[in-house]
């Protein structure tokens, strides 16, 4: 029985989960200091927000940096050489949360999707469902009458076909976001006739659904679409990915050809390769982790570099959630996120972008449900369905 | 079916020690929350592959139980009694199918929010149980070596950066003998100290050595026939027209020893059993030698409670697409020493940290070696934690002085 407790079991008996969460930001704010020169911040201080340089309309970008990261590997001393440009290039230009906390289900789909509506969805992480809010996407569209091609998801894996817009009777069908599955598109062109070979490294999906729902019925472009949106052939498509090393950089790499062929004003990337860390092996769970700092400051620089999205475009940085504490008997580390401990709950976000302060810590604990209701302050909409409050530091 | 609603023949499939117990057990059985009684049969239908020292928790575990009064029982269980179930759930058949009831009842806990409330029910449990059972002495201190690094000649990784504060680091390590030097001295402790699935070896290397009959052995290597057979199965579940998670999990947990090549009767069954839960249960032990070597250790401490466990991880397959990872026996996996250096690095810091949470932990010793090189590490009484030696110490002088 003591191994089936053990299960549940924390070594953090003797400490509240509120001592434990405050812990977890004061550890991380401490080498965050250290390592950036970054200031405490009520949000009252730190320098002047760049107003002036905003233009309008704005937009927004929303990277989830994952699927999963601890602060051990990222934040804390040793993970900080992991992150050598989230830390020395684009912390100091933001604002940075050290306490985002993530009160769902913590799997990845669900979790992403409670992200993406603002409320904690319920439904199975593994089912082929729409959420059950309303999405980002669908308010953006409907409150600020903006066209499909305004807005984005690039996700993964097929499981997250369905997360461009919700099952509410209020919204739904036609209101949501295009969803493009770089894998499935570059499966699909490699079984028109190309050397599969040589693109395996890019079609690995997750360690514990690799081939998940073969079967789509979400609004994900497909192939023959491919030519109309991004205005790739799929020799060219096939051509690209040739020279990249991961699925993470082929997202990227679509991410760059939506925006420079529909500047979309709201993009939503969710990166993954960190999630290989279920395979049990912590080298590759880091070099994941190397990578999504890499692509993160490569997709700010393009941000910059692109005068459709230069000092108009808000960039949020933020994992979906942690996961399990080494400490915690339940689990085993790194590997998962079964436990719902408090370091597979707690993660932090990265906020730039003009109007945002910068090299600016906040403290107090925001949740991952309030990312929405903060977008819909920044863009004009109303996330009504949302159960987070808009972030005062970023609105 | 409730608990209340429990008969002697309820317990008509479970093997014979198992039945024994359950039936034995009856009135209490009865007495349980079903938010808690599955979970208790999910030990006890199994009771019969049982390590002793989980026999002797699960047996404490009645004992603690049936000394409860009626009304410090009913107080105790108030949490697991306060868990709101589903419908489904209550018409799962939890008596013969306990582990399924628990997956489902994960999933039900996660989904309804309650997975904070159950788990700090556990924990208060737990805790309690434990301080309610004293702990057998043990005939000497527990020992832990993890041997990393196998074929890595350069290496820039920074090692043993989580055990440098808990011991004293070496860094001009005499390895006359290398790796005999250690199993040596398992085999010894295992012969001074003779104690069923008290000693223990995994190894994940291409070619382990072969330790002597009072050491329990679990390699990569000697199971590659159950793994291939494994690796077929899993293929054919990812290919299926649609791939269901929690179904592969369920389908995992149903395959027999006898179906993938394990001995299913005889004084080899209960290793059998465990190897193969390393395979049906761990995620990545299948494919990569790091993570089966972690996986093994971590399960073999937890569950057997051993005196000394010797861990020696081995490089494991680069990186690949599942397909070409599920394929090892059609050629050769392409290694890749380097990374399976800092897997192990993080593997000897889990297996520090497993053999911490046995009985009698603040007596335990730990050695972790770089193989063929001159870094090690050393924790455990005597040990200045956080401090570096550069003196030159032989191999055979650290291992005599933790075991």
């Amino acid at each position: 029985m003591r191994n089936v407790m053990n299960m549940w079991l924390r070594d953090i008996h003797e400490t509240s989960q509120r001592e434990v969460a405050e812990a977890i930001s004061l550890s991380r704010r401490r080498f965050l200091r250290a390592a950036t020169g970054a200031g405490a911040a009520t949000a009252l201080f730190g320098p002047a927000p760049l107003l002036g340089l905003t233009a309008s309309p704005k937009k927004a970008i929303v990277v989830t940096f994952g699927g999963g990261a601890r602060d051990e590997e990222t934040l804390m001393p040793d993970g900080q050489e992991n992150i050598p440009n989230l830390l020395h290039e684009l912390i100091p230009q933001a604002t940075f949360f050290s306490q985002v906390v993530n009160r769902g289900i913590l799997g990845h789909y669900v979790a992403t999707a409670s992200i993406v509506t603002g409320a904690y969805e319920t439904f199975n992480n593994f089912a082929a469902v729409s959420p059950n809010n309303p999405t980002v996407f669908e308010y953006f569209r409907k409150d600020l009458k903006r066209p499909a091609t305004d807005c984005w998801v690039v996700a993964p894996s097929n499981g997250f076909a369905r997360i461009g817009e919700s099952a509410h009777k209020s919204f739904g069908p036609g209101l949501g976001a295009g969803v493009v599955l770089p894998k499935r598109l570059l499966s699909a062109a490699l079984a028109a006739g190309a050397d599969g070979e040589r693109y395996q490294h890019l079609l690995r999906d997750n360690y514990e659904t690799p081939l998940f729902a073969p079967t789509l019925a979400g609004q994900q472009i497909e192939l023959s679409q491919m030519a109309d949106i991004l205005k790739l052939s799929v020799d060219d498509f096939i051509a690209h990915a040739r020279n990249l090393a991961s699925p993470d950089e082929l997202s990227v790499y679509v991410t760059k050809e939506l925006m420079r062929r529909h500047a979309p004003s709201l993009l939503w990337v969710t990166l993954h390769d960190i999630d290989i860390a279920h395979s049990g092996t912590f080298s590759l769970y880091i070099d994941g982790i190397k990578r999504c700092d890499r692509l993160c400051a490569e997709l700010w620089q393009a941000i910059g570099e692109d005068p459709e999205y230069a000092n108009k475009t808000t960039m949020f940085i933020l994992p979906d959630f942690g996961r399990d504490s080494d400490i915690n008997p339940g689990g085993n580390g790194f590997q998962h996120h079964r436990t719902g401990d408090q370091m597979s709950r707690t993660t932090w976000m990265v906020v730039l972008g003009p109007g945002v302060r910068q090299n600016v810590v906040v403290d107090r604990p925001v949740e991952s449900t309030d990312l929405i209701p903060t977008l819909g302050s920044l863009l004009g909409f109303d996330a009504r369905f949302s159960t987070g409050k808009p972030i005062a530091e970023v609105t | 079916m409730r608990p209340s609603q429990l008969t002697v023949e309820s317990f008509a499939a479970y093997p014979a020690e198992a039945k024994s117990l359950a039936v034995t057990n009856l009135a209490l059985l009865k007495k349980l929350p079903l938010g808690f009684a599955p979970l208790l049969l999910r030990e006890l239908i199994v009771y019969d592959y049982k390590f002793p020292a989980e026999r002797r928790e699960l047996d404490g575990q009645f004992a603690y139980l049936r000394l409860l009064s009626a009304t410090d029982l009913a107080k105790a269980l108030t949490p697991f009694q306060q868990i709101r179930l589903s419908t489904a759930l209550e018409k799962t058949d939890w008596v013969n199918s306990p582990a399924v009831f628990t997956e489902q009842l994960t999933a039900h806990l996660w989904t309804t929010r309650q997975i904070d409330a159950f788990s700090a029910a556990a924990v208060e449990y737990v805790d309690k149980s434990r301080a309610a059972l004293p702990e057998a002495k043990l005939p000497i201190h527990r020992l832990g070596i993890a041997v990393i690094g196998q074929g890595v000649r350069n290496n820039q990784y920074r090692l043993f950066r989580k055990l440098r504060p808990l011991g004293t680091s070496f860094t001009r390590v005499q390895q006359t003998g290398g790796l005999k030097v250690l199993t040596d001295a398992v085999a010894k402790r295992a012969s001074d100290h003779p104690v069923p699935y008290g000693h223990w070896y995994v190894d994940g290397s291409a070619s382990p050595p072969v330790l002597p009959e009072g050491v329990s052995s679990v390699t990569y290597a000697g199971l590659s026939p159950a793994r291939v057979a494994i690796q077929k199965r899993m293929t054919v579940f990812y290919e299926a027209p649609v791939f269901d998670p929690e179904m592969f999990r369920t389908r995992m947990a149903q395959i027999q020893p006898e179906e993938i090549g394990l001995a299913a009767s005889g004084s080899g069954e209960l290793l059998s059993r465990f190897d193969l839960s390393l395979l049906t249960e761990g995620s990545g032990t299948q494919v990569f030698a790091t993570t089966f070597v972690k996986w093994a250790a971590r399960e073999a401490l937890r569950r057997a409670q051993p005196l000394t466990l010797m861990a020696r991880f081995g490089p494991r397959q680069r990186e690949n697409s599942m397909n070409e990872l599920l394929a090892e026996s059609t050629r050769p996996p392409e290694l890749d020493p380097q990374g399976s250096l800092i897997d192990a690095d993080m593997g000897a810091w889990y297996n520090w940290l497993n053999l911490r949470r046995l009985p009698f932990a603040e007596d335990a010793a730990f050695l972790a070696w770089f193989e063929d090189q001159q870094d090690a590490i050393a924790i455990g009484p005597g040990f200045e934690p956080g401090r570096y030696s550069e003196t030159s110490v032989e191999l055979r002088e650290l291992i005599e002085r933790v075991a």
